[in-house]
């Protein structure tokens, strides 16, 4: 009896704490963004959308905004494409040195951002190539790729070897077995994969504040302007929006990784 | 005529396993093959290098006198149906079916064509929409042949096509298999490890194990005159009688191993003296209760013994008869009518257990 009562309000109070510390920064968050007032303190001082429309006024976090989904689109979609292939060949074909490669294609995952970031940085001026949104670029698909390759080993672990073996039979080349049987069969992972990279660029800071240039990415930008009070509420509005974006596509991924996992014989049931 | 499938001293090692060890075989046009054999005898590796997934590591693929062992898998033209179907699960029947055709550039309309016609003949026509994945495993099984037939391929490749099917099914499948083969005329190479199946629809069985083909033959050669005690053991039942061979004149006659003579078929190269084995199938022996007026026809072998067990099945009875020479055998008796106004014998009867000479198989081993 006491282990079902000492349960009764163990679980729950762990719950609940979990849920507080989680959601009521950002629940402060939103309803700072809407309060009318530049001091973030209580009491509130009434509502509006000012910050809103202040920061689409704002033309260098327009910029920074910009740049963000500039960086992050490109180096997301460099990442996926050295992601997809590497996947295939370390799934599909057997080479000296596999297993380095898998490690120091996972190596991103575990060197600190920061220490990436200061590398990285040492790298540029050592070669006296100059920092810019390339540089970003570069280092984000850096950091991205490994997330990408993971999330397509995954798909291809489960993937029927003999659904390529079958096209070949039928008459297509390696080339053709792969765009109309695997890419399109392993789609729903290549998004997945993206995605991912996507928004790790996305919200990216260590690395970026060290290999930035003269254009700033959104979270740099954002950093620093949290040292001017005036402007700090419209840094919580941008913020809540980002909040927001991350959440769909957040929930896109649920979706899709749901997609993934249903196997092809549930996707309705067989007709007698 | 040239064969529709030859291979010559194929070999296959993998590191340091041998997996196929120089099998020589010649599959006739039309002809219904079999490669039958418990898992892991190389079976399905032979398959594989005939189909060009896997490359040899000794010896020559044939297909209708080329030599297309170097051939890559793509450019052969012969068809496969896979165990678990491998059918596309993002593309509908129609498109999975229409497959090969599409990589051929063929008009629409031709493809429209000859995916119906596929269709008809695995007798599955109106499903041409659905998704793979929304059809029963037999619909599966069948468009996986339509497949392989839509671009009328010379041989088809087959590797248990029927193992995911349950039994009844399995059993309706074989017979519109071997069916469909014949009206075709498509030679079919078909790999499987169930003796039942490979006698139902073969016209030749090649029996593999570790590698090797033991016995190649028709499937009534391979069950009344198995080439060894493992061809004997792995289709069917045998009760095995171990003794030495007495030539006498052009009569085989064996001594079992408590003095008795038995008669069996013919037998080749062996010397007088040599130890055998007698295999005799459960079905060919009868039983006859001792004392009763029941007696076995001219020259048939008779050995006394003690049923030890009766065993009823349903369709037969199952006697296990512990024999005057050692060793148990078992006699299996159809259950009808005169069977069981003839014999009625349980457990602890004295029986004398008679066959014909013709129905015991020696074997070197």
């Amino acid at each position: 009896m006491t282990r079902v009562s000492r349960r009764g309000w163990l679980l729950p109070s762990y719950y609940w704490a979990l849920l507080a510390l989680l959601y009521l920064p950002i629940l402060v968050l939103l309803v700072f963004a809407f309060n009318d007032g530049t001091i973030l303190a209580f009491p509130l001082r009434g509502f509006t959308l000012r910050w809103f429309t202040e920061l689409f006024a704002t033309e260098a976090l327009m910029r920074s905004l910009r740049n963000s989904v500039v960086v992050a689109a490109g180096s997301s979609l460099v990442a996926t494409t050295l992601a997809t292939c590497g996947a295939i060949a370390v799934m599909r074909f057997e080479f000296r040195g596999k297993g380095l490669f898998l490690s120091v294609a996972l190596l991103p995952l575990y060197v600190p951002f920061v220490v990436l970031g200061v590398a990285l940085l040492l790298f540029l001026s050592t070669v006296g190539l100059p920092r810019s949104l390339w540089t970003i670029a570069a280092a984000h698909t850096v950091v991205g790729f490994p997330y990408a390759l993971l999330i397509l080993v995954a798909r291809l672990v489960g993937f029927d070897r003999h659904l390529e073996e079958a096209a070949m039979n039928l008459g297509a080349t390696y080339w053709q077995t792969l765009r109309r049987v695997v890419l399109p069969l392993i789609a729903p992972a290549i998004f997945a994969g993206w995605l991912t990279a996507f928004t790790v660029s996305f919200d990216e800071f260590a690395v970026a504040n060290m290999v930035v240039g003269r254009e700033p990415t959104l979270p740099v930008y954002l950093y620093s302007q949290l040292r001017m009070t005036a402007r700090l509420p419209r840094v919580i509005a941008m913020a809540t929006l980002i909040m927001a974006i991350t959440l769909a596509i957040f929930f896109t991924l649920l979706w899709l990784h749901r997609l993934m996992a249903r196997p092809p014989a549930a996707t309705s049931p067989v007709r007698p | 005529m040239t064969p529709a499938v030859e291979l010559r001293g194929l070999g296959k090692r993998f590191a340091d396993q041998v997996a196929v060890d120089e099998v020589s075989l010649a599959i006739a046009p039309g002809e219904f093959f079999s490669l039958l054999g418990a898992s892991g005898c190389g079976k399905t590796t032979t398959l594989r290098m005939i189909a060009g997934f896997e490359s040899p590591s000794a010896g020559q693929v044939l297909l209708a006198g080329d030599d297309i062992t170097a051939r890559p898998a793509h450019l052969r033209p012969v068809g496969m149906v896979f165990q678990h179907y491998a059918l596309f699960p993002h593309l509908s029947v129609f498109e999975n079916i229409g497959f090969a055709l599409r990589l051929r550039r063929t008009p629409n309309a031709e493809v429209a064509r000859r995916v119906g016609q596929a269709l008809d003949m695995v007798r599955l026509p109106g499903l041409e929409h659905r998704r793979p994945g929304q059809l029963s495993g037999g619909q599966q099984q069948r468009v996986a042949l339509a497949r392989a037939l839509v671009s009328r391929p010379a041989v088809v490749l087959l590797d248990e096509p029927l193992g995911a099917l349950d039994l009844k099914l399995r059993k309706a499948m074989q017979i519109e298999l071997k069916t469909l083969q014949r009206e075709v005329g498509i030679t079919f190479v078909y790999v499987t490890h169930d003796q039942e199946e490979a006698l139902t629809m073969s016209d030749r069985i090649a029996v593999m194990d570790h590698g090797k083909v033991v016995q190649m033959a028709d499937p009534r050669t391979i069950y009344e005159r198995p080439a060894s005690r493992f061809v004997a053991d792995f289709i069917g039942v045998s009760n095995f009688l171990p003794g030495r061979l007495r030539t006498a004149g052009g009569d085989v006659q064996i001594e079992l191993s408590g003095g008795q003579l038995v008669r069996g078929g013919a037998v080749q190269d062996l010397p007088d003296g040599r130890e055998v084995t007698v295999a005799v199938r459960p079905e060919r022996m009868r039983l006859i209760a001792t004392g009763s007026a029941g007696s076995a026809g001219p020259g048939w072998n008779e050995v006394a013994g003690v049923v030890r067990n009766v065993v009823y099945t349903g369709s037969d009875t199952q006697y296990f008869v512990e024999l005057g020479t050692g060793g148990t055998v078992m006699v299996r008796v159809p259950n009808d009518a005169a069977a069981e106004q003839r014999i009625g014998a349980a457990a602890a009867d004295r029986v004398r257990v008679v066959w014909e000479p013709s129905a015991s198989a020696v074997l070197k081993d």
